[in-house]
């Protein structure tokens, strides 16, 4: 069935049912983010050689979210003729 | 552009929610915990910081004003990282918000006062009064010692928002200004491109004084009412 697959596994036809499938309660909305959080610090900072990478993708991600959240203002800002 | 210098330092608000806690609350998660005796390069990083910052700081304080420790930590960790984060581009800083840094400084000064009023009330009011004044002067003096105790919490909030906005403020206007320049005079622009690099530096280095200063304020508060 197509409850338990993983995301990549999942056919096209398939992907409605398996969104509806996946729990939207709070607790867990709250596992979907840990689970994140800990496979990224786990892939990248958890690591025997960590690098600055670990650090700078997660300091990048953080400028480039303020940069779409501040879109709004900054594309008046554009050297253009007409605004 | 008068009114796009300021537009930078509204509180961010995502369809009417506010983004801002959101925000204040990202620092936290480049502070990891371990409790292994043997941790990644990052928490060892930061736990050998961390334990550099506080032998320094706490080392003056007698074993009742050492339980502030962690409040004092975590404080100079928090003023401290939400500073640098500000100077990544389009960011948010919290603590240039005058609500904030208000909230962050009267109730360590008021803690610090209470507990000098509570444990050692003759010494606490015997700061009042600065030792060998002659008699006419006394009654002006207290009135001046009163009114310097109250202004310490504003002080430490409008130090710290005012350092790290005028900061902010000079870093749009110069970049603005190279950015105009450029088209008329390249030298100028370079000139004023040089002094843009020495104004990052600059932020750079105010961003972690400022966190220092703020806590060492308050734990020279502490120190004098512990």
């Amino acid at each position: 069935a197509a409850s338990e697959k993983k995301l990549l596994e999942v056919k096209l036809g398939e992907l409605p049912s398996w969104i509806l499938m996946r729990d939207f309660t709070p607790s867990g909305i709250a596992g979907a983010f840990q689970r994140g959080y800990y496979r990224y610090y786990n892939k990248y900072v958890n690591v025997k050689k960590g690098s600055i990478a670990g650090l700078s993708m997660v300091l990048a991600a953080y400028v480039f979210l303020n940069y779409c959240r501040s879109y709004k203002e900054l594309k008046h800002e554009r050297l253009r003729k007409y605004h | 552009m008068n009114e796009n210098l300021f537009t930078s330092f509204t509180t961010p608000v995502i369809l009417g929610l506010p983004l801002v806690t959101l925000i204040v609350l990202f620092p936290s998660l480049l502070f990891p915990t371990s409790n292994r005796l043997v941790s990644n390069r990052f928490v060892t990083l930061q736990q050998w910081m961390l334990q550099l910052v506080s032998k320094q700081m706490m080392s003056i304080h007698n074993s009742k004003g050492q339980t502030w420790t962690l409040m004092l930590m975590s404080l100079i960790l928090f003023i401290g990282s939400t500073n640098l984060l500000g100077l990544l581009p389009h960011s948010f800083t919290p603590t240039t918000q005058l609500s904030m840094n208000l909230g962050m400084a009267i109730p360590l000064w008021a803690g610090a006062v209470i507990t000098g009023f509570r444990n050692k009330t003759k010494a606490s009011l015997a700061h009042f009064l600065p030792q060998g004044t002659p008699t006419p002067l006394i009654p002006m003096l207290v009135i001046i010692e009163t009114i310097s105790l109250f202004i310490q919490p504003m002080a430490l909030a409008v130090r710290l928002t005012a350092n790290i906005t005028a900061g902010h403020l000079l870093i749009h206007l110069i970049g603005g200004a190279t950015l105009a320049l450029m088209s008329i005079s390249t030298t100028t622009a370079l000139i004023t491109f040089t002094i843009l690099i020495l104004l990052t530096i600059l932020e750079f280095a105010v961003a972690m004084i400022q966190a220092y200063v703020f806590t060492l304020l308050v734990s020279l508060y502490l120190h004098d009412n512990t």
